[in-house]
């Protein structure tokens, strides 16, 4: 089970998250959704211990990330798998090694078993026959999908996946979506997801949470996202252009655009 | 008026220069909890011995022919020079001695630890920039393995023992070449200049030069690693933080030489 309790984070005066409430349940997967640059992905680094919060809690089956030294992080971390929104695999390393990875730093399985376990595993994202491919050699959606292997690879019971279907094809895109699916239902894997795919979401989905302004608005199930009547969140998920998350946008133009028209009568 | 705007701009001026040597003593302070991670996990299993012989190759093979290059030239120059001003006052018998005493105290460890640094240095700033900009280390952290342990300290070993080794070799070649030069081109008595070469050397001479390049070797890939690691913010910062980390490795070369010289000797 994942607790975040009044979780915020800034970067110098810029606050990205400003007291984040959300609770995964054990095996279930949460969506989190939300505009770009809204810290979706700074969301889940603090999670892992990966960014440090300014403050709040996150809590991992009891336990404070947040208030973890860097090396009881280092055994929380073997609960965690993560997939980089840009994939992050090792450039120096080829596929195979990639995937491998910890299985042969925790030893997880006898070395000339690796072999195997990683096809397995690269089967399950679709692939097949690129174990001697370097990172370089792969388009961006089979990057995104070994980076899913290895994340998967050492089993871990909590994994956090940022943007696992962006930039896939659609059938692939469904492909993914059923492996979290049955990494849920087989395993009882506990996971967040984020994602701008609304379909991917309503399928993959236990819980949705959407995140705006550093905070999160609504959690409901998939049917009540979709009906919600929150207007920022309906908004989001019809995707539509007008509503109240790009009125401060066009606010804004409308007050450049004044500017400008007073600049120029002042100029006059 | 012009006062004012005069104060002004040297308050500006103190006030930029002292936030660098603040920077400076925050980046100082940082390599040194860097170096202290790096010594409490040098010990610590999964030993990286695979990770540190390849990082030796990496170090020794891709620094090797410049290494020697420069120290022959260095020993055949050093020959010409003091050939030329011994000659002043009838001295020039004792040019196998200058060259084999600079070249193994001094310049042999120096010349190597500068290359280096351009060398393997850039090389090292630049890897871990990369794979810091490129959330590479994010992802090593999330598969259970820590990037001191994993990145720094293979580089660090690495090169703290590769670099005697590569110094060795130079002095080696920095004495033939003066050699070559000597009793080649400028007609020095070849058993003369031999019996000098090795007549005021001792082996403390040849040791300090290796305990100086072992620290070279040392600080050049802590400084590095420390840079790569700071980067930030795509290409552009990958590139400044090799820049840095080749500036800084050289500056830690040639000041570290200067105490550990006064210390010496
Ligand atoms: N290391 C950092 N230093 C400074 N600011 C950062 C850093 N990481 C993220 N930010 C800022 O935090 C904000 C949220 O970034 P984040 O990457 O979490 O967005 P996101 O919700 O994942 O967006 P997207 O959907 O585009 O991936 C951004 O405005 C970004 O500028
Ligand atoms: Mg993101």
């Amino acid at each position: 089970m994942i607790e975040i309790r009044g979780l915020k984070k800034s970067f110098g005066v810029k606050v990205v998250l400003d007291g984040v409430d959300l609770t995964v349940p054990r095996g279930k997967n949460t969506v989190v959704i939300g505009g770009s640059g809204t810290g979706k992905s700074v969301l889940i680094k603090c999670i892992v211990g990966l960014l440090r919060a300014n403050e709040g809690e996150v809590l991992i089956d009891g336990e404070d990330v947040t208030k973890m030294d860097e090396r009881e992080l280092v055994r929380a971390r073997r609960k965690f798998g993560m997939l980089f929104q840009g994939a992050a695999l090792f450039d120096s390393m080829n596929v195979g090694e990639n995937v491998a990875f910890a299985l042969r730093r925790l030893h997880l399985y006898p070395e000339h078993q690796v072999r195997d376990v990683v096809e397995e595993k690269l089967a399950m994202v679709g692939l097949r026959d690129i174990q001697h491919l370097m990172p370089a050699e792969l388009s961006g959606g089979m990057k995104k999908r070994v980076g899913l292997a290895r994340a998967i690879a050492a089993e871990p019971e909590i994994l956090l996946y940022d943007e696992p279907t962006t930039g896939l094809d659609p059938i692939m895109a469904d492909v993914i979506n059923e492996l979290v699916i049955s990494l849920r239902e087989s395993l009882g894997v506990t996971s967040i997801s984020i994602t701008h795919d609304m379909a991917s979401a309503y399928k993959i989905a236990d819980h949705i949470a959407m995140l705006y302004k550093g905070m999160i608005v609504e959690v409901g199930t998939p049917e009540e996202i979709r009906n919600t009547r929150n207007p920022v969140v309906s908004q989001f998920v019809e995707g539509r252009a007008e509503g109240p998350i790009t009125a401060e946008h066009e606010d804004f133009i409308r007050f450049v655009h004044r500017s400008g028209e007073t600049g120029m009568q002042g100029g006059r | 008026m012009a006062d004012i705007g005069k104060r002004n701009g040297l308050t500006a001026v103190l006030d930029t220069f002292g936030t660098k040597v603040f920077r400076m003593v925050e980046h100082l302070g940082n390599i040194f909890i860097l170096l202290l991670q790096c010594l409490g996990w040098l010990f610590r299993p999964p030993s990286e011995i695979r990770n540190i012989v390849k990082q030796m190759e990496e170090v020794g093979i891709n620094s090797m022919p410049v290494v020697l290059v420069t120290a022959t030239f260095t020993g055949m120059v050093l020959a010409l020079q003091s050939w030329s001003g011994f000659q002043r006052f009838q001295a020039t018998s004792f040019v196998g001695s200058v060259v084999a005493l600079s070249i193994t105290r001094e310049l042999g460890p120096v010349f190597a630890g500068l290359i280096v640094s351009g060398r393997v240095g850039a090389s090292i700033a630049a890897e871990l920039g990369t794979m810091k900009v490129t959330e590479q280390i994010d992802a090593l952290v999330t598969l259970a393995t820590n990037p001191v342990k994993y990145l720094v300290v293979p580089r660090v070993v690495a090169s703290t023992l590769v670099l005697p080794v590569l110094v060795i070799m130079a002095d080696l070649v920095g004495i033939l070449g003066g050699y070559f030069v000597s009793v080649y081109l400028l007609g020095a008595n070849p058993y003369v200049y031999t019996e000098k070469t090795f007549q005021y050397l001792e082996s403390w001479d040849i040791y300090s030069g290796l305990i100086k390049a072992a620290v070279f070797g040392f600080l050049i890939a802590l400084i590095s690693c420390y840079n790569g690691f700071i980067a930030e913010g795509g290409a552009e910062g990958v590139g400044r933080a090799t820049t840095r980390a080749v500036v800084a490795s050289s500056m830690a070369v040639l000041v570290s030489d200067y105490f550990m010289t006064s210390l010496m000797f």
